[in-house]
Formats: C-alpha cells, sequence, structure tokens
C-alpha cells in the first residue's frame, strides 16, 4: 500500500491511477453524464440513481455510480483528497472557514444553518479536545441520499470531515449512522481503514502534522437522535433524549466539549468548495439559498429515484421535468417536503422555487430533502394521520407538550379518519398545533404540527368533507368507503374472490360477483387484482353509477 | 476477564446465579458475550456499541443479560434498561430464525404496505411484532429503510425485496420458510 505524503504525491499517484485505467480498460463514456469513466462497466445508473434529467447537476451525487465506493484509488482518480491536501499544505483554518462562508453553504440536514458560522462558533470556543460529528442518521420516511453517498462516495464525506476537523482544530470525527443501514456501517468502515492506510487519516495526516481519525457509531433505530443532543446523548451510550440549547453542541457538546455535528451532504459539498472555489458554489441556486440539494424522489412521479437539482428550482420542474409526471397521467395533488416535520404544498403551488425561504413560508420545510409526490387518490387528512402517529411513536416523551400534544392531535386524526370526528375538532387541533410548536423542547416537537398545519391550510375542505359529510373524497379512509362490483363489467373471473384476506366476496365463475359490505374490510386488494376495473371505491352517499341506470326501466 | 471491584454494593443477582440462566449457561454464547465485552469495556460511551454487537450476534438482550452487562460494566441495571427500552433495535426475547419485515415508510404506506400485512397475517397467523410457533418467522413493521424507489418494500434479514404485491406474498413466504430448512439441514 502506497503511503501519501503531500499534495504532489497525490496528483502524481491520480495520473498514474488514471493511466493504468487506461491501459486497462479502454475508456467508456456513459451517456449523459458526459464524462469519462475508468471503471468497471457494471457500475451504471439503476433504479435509485439513473443519469442526470431535466435540470440536475451533480455536485454531491457527482462519483455516485461513477466509482467503486470500495475502491480508495477510484476516489482518487477523480481528483480525491487532493482538497485535503491543498488545506494542509497551503490554508490557514480561518482561511477554510472564509471559503465555506463566501460559498453561502447552509447545512443540508434541515435546520439550514450556515456551515461556516457553525464551524467559525466551534473554533472559537474554548475547550479542548473539540469533536467533529458527522449526522448520518438519516430518519425521515422517504429519504435516502445520505444513505446513497455513504455507499456511493463515503471518501466524500472523510475528506470534508477531515477538512472540517482542521477548521474548528478537532482531531477525533464520529460518524453517527443508523442501524437501517448496515451496507453504509460496512462501507465506511472500509473507507476508513483504506485512508488510514493511505495517510489520509491517522496521527499525521499526509505528513503535515495534523492528527485526524474518525470512528462509526451506529444508532439503534431511534428517529429523534437525528436530532443533535440526542445524537449526542447516543454516542456518549444513553438513552438518546434531546436537552435545551443552548448551551449549544458548539460550546458544549459531546462529553461537554466544543462539538460540530453537520450532515453527510454538508460534508460531501465541502471538498469541492475547497477545490473548485466558493464563486462556483455561490453561483448556483438563489440569493439565500446556495448550490444544489439532493432530493428522495418518492411517490406518484413517473421516475422516482435520487435527483440533485440546483436550489431555486420550482417544484414543477422537480414533478414534471426531472420526475418526468405523474404516473397514470393522474392529476398532482400535492407534494410532501421535508419528511415527517415537513408540510404538503398543494399542486396549486407547484411554480414555488425551492429554497430555505420559500419553502418555510409557504408552510413547509426543506428538511433533509424527502419528496413526495401525491395523485389525486391521496387522502390528505389520513396522511396527516400517518405522518402524526411517525411523530408521536418516535417522540422521545421526555417533554409534555411534544408527548401528549402529539398524542391528543393523533387521537383527534384518527378519530376523524373514523368518521367520527366532531365539531370542533378543527379548531381543537389548531390550539394543539399552537401549542406543541411553542412549547416543545427540540426539532421533532416544534416540527410535529406542520403535517397538520399545512394540511390544514391547503386542504381544509378534506377535512369537513370527513367530519361533517363523513366523506373521504379520495377513497382512501376505510371507515368513510365501501366497494362495490359494477355488475355490466363484472364477468366473473374470480380472481377477486380468490385473493380477497378475509373472504368477504361471493359468487360464482362466469357469474356476477357480490362483496359482502358487513364482513369487507376495505383492505383494496380486490381492486388491486380486478383485470377489468369492475370494482369501485365510493364514499358517502355516492352511488355506483351502474347501479342507478339499472334501477331505472323499473 | 478481571472484575471490576464494585465502589457501591449492587443488589440484584450475583455473576454466579446469572450464568445459571439462558444464554449465559450456554459456554458459546457466553464466550460472545464476554468477548463483546471485553473488546468494547474501556471505549467512552461503549454502551450503544456493546448492545449492538450483542443484538446482532446473539439475536436479543434479555434481563440476565442486562443484569451481567450492568456488573461487569458497573453500572445499575436501569441505565441498562433504559438504553434498550429507548431503542427500537434492542428486544429482550428471542425472536425467530428469519424476521420478515414490512416498511412503513411513507412511499411504502402509500404503494400498499397495509394491504401486504394484511396478507402475511392471514398467511401466518400472526400479527406484526409476533413470531410464528414454529420459532421459524417474526414479522414485523419498521421504519423506512430508504428504499423508497422500489416501495412497496418487504426486508428478510438483510435481504430487500421491492414492489411486492399482495399476490406475491405466498411465493415470498414459501422462499423464506424453505431457507429456513435449508439452513437447518446444512
Amino acid at each position: 500500500m502506497p503511503l501519501v505524503h503531500s499534495l504532489d504525491e497525490l496528483v502524481h499517484l491520480q495520473k498514474k491511477i488514471l493511466e493504468d485505467r487506461r491501459a486497462d480498460i479502454s475508456a467508456h463514456s456513459i451517456e449523459g453524464l458526459g464524462r469519462e469513466k475508468f471503471a468497471a462497466p457494471a457500475l451504471r445508473a439503476d433504479q435509485e440513481l439513473d443519469a442526470p434529467r431535466g435540470k440536475e447537476i451533480r455536485v454531491v451525487l457527482r462519483n455516485c455510480n461513477l466509482i467503486d465506493p470500495e475502491s480508495l484509488d477510484d476516489y482518487i482518480g477523480e481528483e480525491g483528497y487532493q482538497a485535503l491536501a491543498t488545506v494542509l499544505s497551503s490554508m490557514s483554518p480561518e482561511e477554510v472557514i472564509e471559503i465555506i462562508s463566501k460559498s453561502g453553504l447552509r447545512g443540508r440536514g434541515g435546520a439550514c444553518f450556515p456551515t461556516g458560522r457553525k464551524w467559525q462558533l466551534t473554533r472559537n470556543s474554548a475547550g479542548s479536545p473539540k469533536y467533529i460529528i458527522c449526522n448520518a442518521d438519516e430518519g425521515d420516511p422517504g429519504a435516502f441520499m445520505n444513505r446513497r453517498v455513504l455507499e456511493g462516495d463515503p471518501h466524500s464525506v472523510l475528506e470534508g470531515m477531515a477538512i472540517g476537523a482542521y477548521a474548528i482544530g478537532a482531531s477525533r470525527g464520529f460518524v453517527y449512522c443508523r442501524a437501517e443501514y448496515p451496507i453504509a456501517v460496512r462501507t465506511l468502515n472500509l473507507a476508513i481503514q483504506q485512508a488510514r492506510a493511505y495517510g489520509l487519516l491517522g496521527e499525521n495526516v499526509l505528513n503535515s502534522g495534523f492528527a485526524f481519525d474518525v470512528e462509526v457509531r451506529m444508532g439503534a433505530g431511534a428517529f429523534v437522535c437525528g436530532e443533535e443532543t440526542a445524537l449526542i446523548a447516543s454516542i456518549e451510550g444513553r438513552r438518546g433524549e434531546p436537552r435545551p440549547r443552548p448551551p449549544f453542541p458548539a460550546v458544549t457538546g459531546l462529553w461537554g466539549k466544543p462539538t460540530c455535528i453537520n450532515n453527510v451532504e454538508t460534508f460531501a459539498n465541502v471538498p469541492q468548495i475547497i477545490m473548485t472555489g466558493a464563486d462556483w458554489f455561490a453561483g448556483m441556486g438563489t440569493e439565500k439559498s446556495k448550490g444544489t440539494k439532493t432530493f428522495a424522489l418518492a411517490g406518484d412521479v413517473n421516475h422516482t429515484g435520487l435527483i440533485e437539482v440546483p436550489l431555486g428550482i420550482t417544484l414543477r420542474e422537480i414533478v414534471y421535468d426531472v420526475g418526468e409526471g405523474i404516473k397514470k397521467k393522474k392529476e398532482l395533488k400535492a407534494i410532501q417536503t421535508g419528511g415527517p416535520m415537513g408540510g404538503c404544498l398543494p399542486a396549486s403551488m407547484v411554480d414555488l422555487p425551492v429554497d430555505y425561504e420559500s419553502l418555510m413560508a409557504a408552510g413547509s420545510i426543506m428538511g433533509s430533502g424527502g419528496m413526495i409526490v401525491m395523485d389525486e387518490d391521496t387522502c390528505m387528512v389520513d396522511i396527516a394521520r400517518f405522518f402524526m402517529e411517525f411523530i408521536q411513536e418516535e417522540s422521545c416523551g421526555k417533554c409534555t407538550p411534544c408527548r401528549v400534544g402529539t398524542h391528543s392531535m393523533l387521537e383527534i386524526l384518527t378519530r376523524i379518519c373514523r368518521g367520527e370526528g366532531v365539531d370542533g375538532d378543527i379548531a381543537k387541533l389548531e390550539r394543539l398545533s399552537k401549542l406543541t410548536r411553542t412549547h416543545s423542547l427540540c426539532g421533532l416537537g416544534q416540527g410535529a404540527p406542520n403535517p397538520v398545519d399545512s394540511t390544514l391550510k391547503h386542504f381544509r375542505e378534506e377535512y369537513e368533507a370527513h367530519i361533517y359529510r363523513k366523506e373521504c373524497p379520495a377513497k382512501v379512509c376505510r371507515e368513510l368507503i365501501r366497494y362495490e362490483i359494477i355488475a355490466e363489467t363484472c364477468n366473473g373471473c374470480t380472481v377477486c374472490a380468490k385473493n380477497c384476506p378475509i373472504g368477504a366476496i361471493a359468487g360464482e365463475r362466469r357469474k356476477l360477483h357480490v362483496i359482502d359490505q358487513e364482513t369487507c374490510v376495505r383492505c383494496g386488494i380486490c381492486i388491486q387484482t380486478c383485470n377489468f376495473g369492475a370494482i369501485l371505491a365510493l364514499t358517502g352517499d355516492q352511488t355506483a353509477p351502474v347501479m342507478a341506470q339499472s334501477q331505472d326501466p323499473i | 476477564m478481571t472484575i471490576p471491584a464494585q465502589p457501591y454494593p449492587l443488589t440484584g443477582r450475583s455473576f454466579k446465579s446469572l450464568e445459571k440462566e439462558y444464554p449465559l449457561n450456554d459456554p458459546l454464547q457466553k464466550a460472545i458475550i464476554d468477548q463483546i465485552l471485553q473488546s468494547h469495556c474501556d471505549t467512552p460511551g461503549g454502551l450503544m456499541v456493546i448492545l449492538n454487537e450483542i443484538q446482532s450476534r446473539i439475536g436479543f438482550v434479555s434481563q440476565p443479560i442486562q443484569e451481567y452487562v450492568a456488573r461487569v460494566l458497573n453500572t445499575p441495571v436501569s441505565a441498562i434498561h433504559g438504553v434498550i427500552t429507548f431503542y427500537s433495535f434492542f428486544t429482550t426475547e428471542p425472536r425467530g430464525e428469519r424476521i420478515l419485515k414490512f416498511c412503513m415508510g411513507t412511499a411504502c404506506y402509500v404503494g400498499g404496505t397495509p394491504q401486504l400485512v394484511d396478507k402475511a397475517t392471514q398467511l401466518l397467523g400472526v400479527s406484526p411484532g409476533q413470531t410464528t410457533p414454529d420459532g421459524k418467522i417474526t414479522v414485523e413493521v419498521c421504519r423506512c429503510v430508504g428504499a423508497c424507489s422500489q416501495a412497496p418494500v418487504v426486508v428478510v434479514d438483510e435481504q430487500m425485496y421491492g414492489r411486492i404485491r399482495p399476490s406475491k406474498m405466498p411465493a415470498l413466504i414459501r422462499d423464506v420458510l424453505k431457507s429456513c430448512e435449508d439452513a437447518s439441514g446444512g
């Protein structure tokens, strides 16, 4: 294993690696990516991460799918660790912080605190040793950007951490990764070993006298550990409960020492900013939100998966250009951003630019980057209930407003979805949401009411339909709908009867089938399995169109 | 392993009585636990690391194990019990040979996980959180596994199956049961 001692050696090694690759495999360019690639052709676009579409720009995901994540040589071949070498050989910590501040990079984990300022604060704090932590506890349902970066390009995160550590004056770093990502943990551990062997981590990084080492710590399935003080408690080996701030971790963090916590994506941006320059980074995005952001696009769009777009792009461009429109040509109903503490934006706001301030003003947040597109068949009350259930379960229970507030809101939402909503429920929800938001200890409770607030704001009529008319317009809430078979379309193929988990469908082959409304649990399996579209979901006073016709002659 | 001196008298059971209980009465299992404790007892904040390792290698962290770890680390059992009950990954009871996890992330939920769970419940006769009477399969509902583009997702141990329809469940469960038999046969 070659030990690298300086920037020159690193550049030399890069040249050598690239020459070797050129000689080994004839270079091929990957369609759409416009870059020569020397790795094995097997590392191509997959279901999660495809070639860029629409306005996509790859900065954080630049190496994913292009290099072998288990090969440090591949990363060095892509200018890897040259940013770290440059920083160590020719920059003071203050200069590094200056560049990061100038670039306008803001925390990608959701709180969007300016990264340069956070580093400056930690650097200025008295206390030694200092720690740097990478928050890889990506718990938002529907988000997997960090996993992909850790699994696809772990060295970029390590390099970013090393640069950050140099800037704040830390010599030890931790990556706190959630237990649901075993492959990411394995890849990271391997990457750390390789970097140590090359002299890119350890007692004397690149022969500069700077000491830095990283350790991976695993979570154990607690969503709240993504909150920085809870994360620190978890690394310390305690229950992951948040504590009041201030003092902020930058002053009193891990084991009471100054600690800087940044998201995976934030760190992955750092080497590129150092290499290409703050102006290049600040040239992307809007006035206050610079650079690019990765999103995990999921839900009812034709093209789901990871995307990376410049900030300031509109939701329309994401849904219709990058996501290639709504599945089955249905109507867009809402876009949910920011994970469970985010909000639902209605289709009418589709021209909203995606940046921190605009999303916040519209009642949602950027969050860590989950983006779920919902079509007309989604019930917004049910979605609010789903998120509230998630938050209520994941609330750590330390502070009362969050523990009791989320529980009470969930109770009301569940009642509304069951058709047992009463007059005054909406007002109660609004009051509870305000109390929970203003009185909770950490971001979990403060953001908990967002799904309720945003759906109440934009989809109030759906709540009213559930409460006053006992209808679910999207035909999702089981207690408010029924399934009926259209007599004329049903050809008696028996598929629905065979698939019904509780045997609620009766009928002989080639004869009309009937659903027993008393037994039916409205699981919806019959609708999915029927190949002829003969089963309809109805709500409230609706009747099947065919039934109305058949009554006419009599 | 050296037993540290107790700064205060610990109530509760002695090493001797704990060693009579499962799994500590099994020399192989005890050796694994001892080795984990040995390598991490000096790590700052090592409790999470130790419990994570025990969970993944023994499969559960029962009351006797918690008391044993408490004795060795010289911490109150309550502190360990507190950590165990806080994080959803730790279980205090042995689970089935194979663990069938249904992802309840947003994309999967919208994509039809509830129907899949209904189907599995119907096929196996156990609800989420339970293990089949023969100890083969544990059914669980879990948080987002981060494979949303393939929703709905079912995870068997660490293997991920995407875009599962209710009609595919019987075949999946048959495969899982077969892999159990293969493992016990070989």
